[in-house]
């Protein structure tokens, strides 16, 4: 098995960028098609967004594995501010306590086959994990 | 960074590069409309051949400019979208919702002059 794992940290807007496109390239090594890499790498985008918004700051680590029979891309973001209130609310179309279209979350959500959510004041952990068949 | 807005006769061409931060697509979208109103320009392009990942914020700018660009009198078509781009947009549930499309700048162009001489109501 083949695992590589890179963290980016989380300060500025720029750092959103770093972040998907770290993914990408992470991706496109181990196999992952296009589609796959535009899916992962948007929700990252919503999701740092967040932690930039939201939190301040936080980090994004993004581990890859290659087996001979599948590949799998893991993404955490972890942030350290005030935590989701309701992540039930969150994880619905159109709230948000924002001020932007509350299509984040729900939207990065349906774009990866795993999203899960652990929130507390102080620490806000987003997991994200897509497998595939290794061909 | 700044994005270059061009005058072709009285159309303004924009082409939006993929690695444009969040304060960039606000800027972008201010530039936009302040030289839409100084240009006298009747139509706007907006060229995303380059964007290789559309999020819900840059949804929102995108929409929200061409929006704000109709209000001003202008004809509004958007093109070039990547294929992977439109797959995630649409699996969001996001759509560029009233924003007249095309395939390509050619055809883009070609529609735009379309809109303007025929003063088709793209919504």
């Amino acid at each position: 098995m083949i695992i590589s794992e890179k963290s980016i940290e989380l300060h500025i807007e720029d750092d959103i960028l770093i972040a998907r496109k770290v993914a990408r390239q992470e991706m496109a090594d181990i196999g992952f098609g296009s589609a796959d890499q535009t899916r992962m790498a948007t929700a990252i985008s919503e999701l740092t967004r967040n932690v930039i918004k939201y939190a301040g700051h936080g980090v994004c680590h993004i581990i890859t594995e290659s087996t001979p029979s599948e590949i799998v891309i893991k993404v955490e973001i972890e942030d350290y501010g005030p935590g989701i209130d309701d992540i039930n609310k969150a994880m619905e179309d159109g709230y948000t306590t924002g001020g932007g279209l509350g299509a984040g979350l729900p939207g990065a959500k349906r774009l990866v086959n795993d999203l899960s959510i652990e929130s507390r004041p102080g620490l806000t952990k987003i997991n994200l994990e897509m497998t595939r068949p290794n061909v | 960074m700044q994005i270059p807005i061009l005058k072709l006769k009285n159309i303004l061409l924009t082409s939006i590069q993929s690695d444009m931060t969040d304060d960039d697509a606000l800027k972008y979208q201010s530039d936009v409309v302040s030289y839409l109103e100084k240009s006298d320009a009747k139509g706007l392009i907006i060229d995303i051949t380059a964007m290789d990942i559309v999020d819900s914020f840059m949804a929102r700018v995108i929409n929200e400019t061409a929006r704000m660009a109709r209000l001003m009198g202008a004809k509004v078509v958007l093109c070039g979208m990547q294929p992977m781009v439109a797959l995630t947009l649409v699996e969001m549930g996001r759509e560029l919702i009233g924003v007249e499309t095309a395939l390509n700048l050619d055809k883009g162009f070609d529609k735009l002059l379309e809109m303007i001489t025929e003063g088709v109501d793209d919504h």
